[in-house]
């Protein structure tokens, strides 16, 4: 699915990058060692890191999305790396729990 | 062998070199077989035959007066001279070398001027040797035997075939620009077709050494090295080092600060991470400094 179509069911605004970002999966950690050793290519990751090394986990592992939590402030150098690897963010005043739960639904219903 | 195959312009630079760096009288012969110009022509053709040589540099003293050559002698014996006195038949325009020339003087020599052999004089214009293109080959024998035995007493280490080097600094604390090397790595990698999966383990392992250096060390270099077949990732720092290696190897042990640790790193997983994403982990530490070394095979991954 597309980004653009689940920001009503998270609550989520994109603030940065392409909202026809299609995402394949999802990943829930704040430990960027632990995202690294389990997302997978595609997935859209779950997350309070809101800083520009998030964005560069992301780009290793091929995460194409960044949900930053909590509607954590997000620094205008996540932003800009963001855009340098083609990574799209997103933010929202839910938990990882809440988005990691609504999320999974919305895959489960997936065809 | 009047002329010597080689061309200082063309050959090898090690042949090159070495021309340039050997000197006329390193190559000459000393031991000189002169005659006077009061001897018979006959005399010389005795010496000649005795020492099995084809000219005789004719002398005053130390003072080189001219040559006489085995042609000289079969002149004299048609002619029915070879009783006279050396002086009538020997040549006077002579073409010499000087002891401090480069040898490469004497190999331009034999090919420009066509004779077998050169008086050689030092400075003070004192007949000191004499030079045959025998001489010259001779002598650089004896310097490639020497070249190939220092070679072979030198340590060897692995010859460097790498394709593609990169390398980086890594600054303690640096979050800013933490990723870059690993970042462009992995653009040039993907650049050579590697396989999605085997990038990702590249780059998962290059990231967490990479983090470590950040991280714990004082700052050092992190390096990408291709061969073919082969990618390496090297990060070496400048300490303080590991005090227990094999505990920094375990899965969530750590030492990184709080505030590390609230960036998402330091939760003791990067070692391990970078371990078990490369076929080949290495790591080294003493308090001078830590080296990590991550190999990974481009054959084995499939579709690589």
């Amino acid at each position: 699915m597309h980004i653009n179509e689940i920001t009503a069911q998270l609550e989520m605004t994109i603030v940065s990058g392409d909202s026809k970002t299609e995402v394949l999966g999802a990943y829930t950690s704040d430990l960027l060692s632990d995202v690294m050793a389990h997302a997978n290519e595609g997935d859209v990751l779950i997350t309070i890191q809101a800083h520009r090394n998030a964005v560069a986990v992301a780009s290793h592992v091929d995460i194409p999305a960044v949900i930053v939590c909590n509607d954590r402030p997000v620094p205008d150098e996540m932003l800009e790396a963001g855009n340098e690897h083609g990574i799209a963010i997103c933010t929202t005043p839910l938990s990882q729990y809440e988005v990691s739960g609504r999320l999974y639904t919305l895959f489960a219903k997936e065809p | 062998m009047s002329t010597i195959p080689i061309n200082p312009e063309e050959s090898p630079s090690f042949i090159s070199e070495l021309i340039y760096q050997l000197k006329i009288k390193d190559a000459m012969s000393t031991r000189l077989i002169t005659a006077s110009r009061t001897d018979t022509l006959r005399t010389v053709q005795e010496q000649m035959k005795e020492h099995k040589i084809t000219g005789v540099p004719i002398v005053q003293g130390t003072r080189l007066l001219g040559i006489v050559s085995m042609d000289d002698i079969i002149r004299a014996l048609n002619d029915g001279t070879i009783d006279e006195k050396v002086d009538v038949a020997m040549s006077r325009q002579l073409i010499v070398l000087e002891e401090e020339m480069p040898l490469a003087f004497g190999v331009s020599y034999m090919d420009k001027y066509r004779f077998g052999r050169f008086p050689v004089l030092n400075k003070d214009k004192e007949l000191v040797g004499i030079i045959t293109s025998r001489d010259i080959l001779i002598a650089l024998l004896v310097e490639f035997n020497k070249e190939a035995e220092a070679r072979e007493q030198e340590p060897q280490g692995p010859p460097d075939d790498a394709q593609i080097r990169r390398e980086f600094a890594v600054k303690k604390f640096d979050f800013e620009h933490a990723g870059k090397p690993t970042s462009e790595f992995k653009k040039e990698l993907k650049g050579l077709g590697l396989a999605p999966r085997l990038l990702r383990r590249i780059a998962v392992a290059s990231y967490e050494i990479e983090m470590n250096q950040v991280v714990h060390s004082d700052g050092g270099t992190i390096a990408m090295k291709v061969t073919p077949g082969t990618v390496e990732i090297v990060a070496i720092d400048n300490g303080p080092g590991i005090p227990d290696v094999q505990q920094a190897l375990e899965e969530g042990y750590s030492t990184a600060t709080e505030w590390v640790r609230s960036l998402g790193f330091g939760a003791g997983m990067g070692l391990p991470n970078a371990k078990r994403s490369a076929d080949e982990f290495e790591i080294t530490s003493s308090e001078q400094g830590t080296t990590v070394r991550c190999r990974f095979e481009l054959a084995t991954e499939e579709g690589a």
